[in-house]
């Protein structure tokens, strides 16, 4: 049975205060906050079993290399992967992306067609223009109308014979919508194109099923679930993740070496050189616990409620827009006070000890399109109650008394 | 006699002391900003921006006689109350003067939390901008 106060009581740092007010965290889309069962993981681990994997014969190395291998276990269990082979450890989703992108690098000839969306995070637009650079391919983006939502028609026009590679995020970070991305896919594959589905802000909120999906390449980051930060997964077909080379040179990545030729370890070693971020994923791996013993579908329900009482209470603001208006959207509310910039807005909440974030959310083309320096948004998890919701709603009439 | 950087430092420490909470602090400069005369638009430049600000921040320096006076614009109130006060401080002064001068009454009037990067308000952005100005017009009389 979901009890969101019996939830709070797992995270530590929702009980502390900020400026003097009790702490209303809304910038879940930012990162989330680490329920006490993780952290429990990362002190248990540089407690008792640290120790570098995958090459000691000693006994803690064996723990901590059955451990990390669990996790990845976890991992594809949670995605729905076919092999856990399939998941690559990463620092986060913009490794995730660049791995992919460095690995395209050498496939991509010119002529050839990347399609993004205009609704992506600067993350998912700076690695292919940097590929388009180096390969000579062109990049074309998908259209958004004022709801914020992707033209399907636009793309379905966009993609070719000469379309390699299709990138989207799942859910946009500085809107909340929700990409139709099995569309996306099936149509990509029609033309041969491979797509990689950016599911950073999708997998706070969702299950995403990679097999049935039939995506190629799916990336997300831990700390935006409940788990640590330089911590995240890439998923990849088997099939590609064979084809791609490897995208940083080290230890672990190697079968063997001689100053002639090196041949690469299979995968996801290939792909993992160095000393990874163990104890993160060790801690990625109980944080999926813990949203899985929850629930995803609690989480969804419970959050989609949060959303629909924010945004009637926030729209009985005067002068108060909301920007990404999608019947498809989580929790995640953009808007602005008319006439005020909302840096100011962020301001006065943050006084309130109320997190929101304020700005152009690395998503500078989407505020271009709207005509907008930014906006103030507030992006709820599961475990925020209507109360806070109250507490920002006043924050926000305060705000527009002080300012106007 | 113009008076010194030192004594409108004091001064506004005098004025800021006097609020009781935040809420007035943050009135106070909210009203500074809105008093803030208007820069000319004419320096209203994409070259003119400062840096590292959420919000954008025009910054216009000339010298009048042997005083560096500056004129501010931002898209934001809070940080145009800011500006306000650094230009109280600063403007209107000899470029020596505000190279040399120091900066700690930003911590002292409370405003110590508008110092930090994260904020990305670019306070420290904008006091290093003044100060480039003042290095550059001092120079120049120098030669």
């Amino acid at each position: 049975m979901f009890n969101v106060e019996n939830i709070r009581k797992d995270f530590p740092i929702l009980s502390r205060k900020v400026n003097g007010k009790p702490l209303v965290y809304f910038d879940n889309a930012a990162t989330s906050q680490t329920p006490k069962q993780v952290i429990d993981v990362i002190v248990d681990y540089y407690s008792n079993y640290n120790a570098n994997i995958h090459r000691g014969v000693h006994a803690l190395s064996q723990e901590a290399t059955d451990k990390y291998e669990e996790a990845r276990k976890k991992i594809q269990t949670h995605f729905n992967a076919k092999f856990a082979h399939e998941i690559i450890f990463t620092s986060g989703t913009t490794h995730g992306i660049n791995l992919v992108a460095n690995g395209f690098s050498t496939i991509l000839k010119k002529g050839d067609d990347i399609i993004v969306s205009a609704l992506e995070h600067h993350s998912n637009i700076v690695p292919w223009q940097m590929l388009c650079e180096r390969s000579g391919a062109t990049l074309k983006v998908i259209p958004m109308n004022l709801e914020g939502e992707l033209v399907m028609g636009e793309y379905d026009k966009l993609l070719s014979k000469n379309t390699k590679l299709v990138f989207v995020n799942h859910i946009s970070n500085a809107l909340g919508t929700i990409n139709p991305i099995e569309y996306i896919i099936e149509k990509a594959h029609e033309v041969g194109a491979a797509v990689l589905v950016d599911g950073a802000q999708a997998c706070p909120h969702l299950k995403p099923d990679v097999q049935a999906l039939d995506v190629d390449f799916y990336v997300a980051s831990a700390h935006k679930m409940c788990g640590p930060t330089g911590e995240g997964m890439l998923y990849g077909k088997e099939s590609w993740l064979n084809k791609l080379p490897p995208y940083q040179g080290g230890g672990e990545m190697i079968a063997e070496v001689t100053f002639e030729k090196t041949t690469y370890a299979e995968l996801p070693h290939k792909f993992e050189a160095g000393t990874p971020n163990i104890c993160g994923g060790i801690a990625f791996g109980a944080a999926i616990d813990y949203m899985n013993a929850i629930g995803f579908d609690e989480i969804a329900k419970y959050e989609s409620e949060l959303l629909e009482y924010a945004t009637k209470k926030l729209l009985d603001i005067e002068d108060l827009k909301i920007y990404g208006t999608s019947k498809h959207k989580t929790s995640v509310i953009s808007f602005n006070l008319e006439g005020i910039h909302p840096y100011d807005v962020g301001a006065i909440l943050d006084k309130l000890g109320i997190a929101v974030r304020t700005g152009h959310h690395c998503a500078q083309p989407i505020m271009d399109y709207f005509k907008i320096p930014g906006t103030v948004r507030a992006s709820f998890a599961f475990y925020n109650t209507k109360t806070e919701i109250d507490t920002l709603v006043e924050g926000v009439k305060k705000a527009k008394m002080m300012l106007a | 006699m113009i008076v010194s950087i030192e004594d409108i430092q004091k001064e506004l420490i005098d004025e800021f002391s006097m609020f009781e909470d935040w809420e007035e602090r943050y009135q106070y400069m909210i009203d500074l900003g809105k008093d803030l005369p208007l820069i000319d638009d004419q320096y209203k430049t994409d070259s003119n921006i400062i840096k590292g600000c959420q919000s954008k921040v025009w910054v216009h320096a000339e010298m009048k006689d042997d005083k560096l006076v500056f004129t501010a614009d931002s898209d934001a109130i809070i940080t145009k109350g800011i500006i306000a006060i650094l230009i109280r401080v600063f403007s209107n002064q000899h470029p020596k003067d505000i190279i040399n001068a120091e900066t700690d009454f930003i911590d002292k009037i409370g405003l110590k939390e508008h110092l930090s990067p994260t904020r990305a308000n670019g306070l420290v952005s904008m006091v290093k901008q003044l100060k480039l100005y003042a290095i550059a017009y001092q120079t120049q009389l120098k030669s």
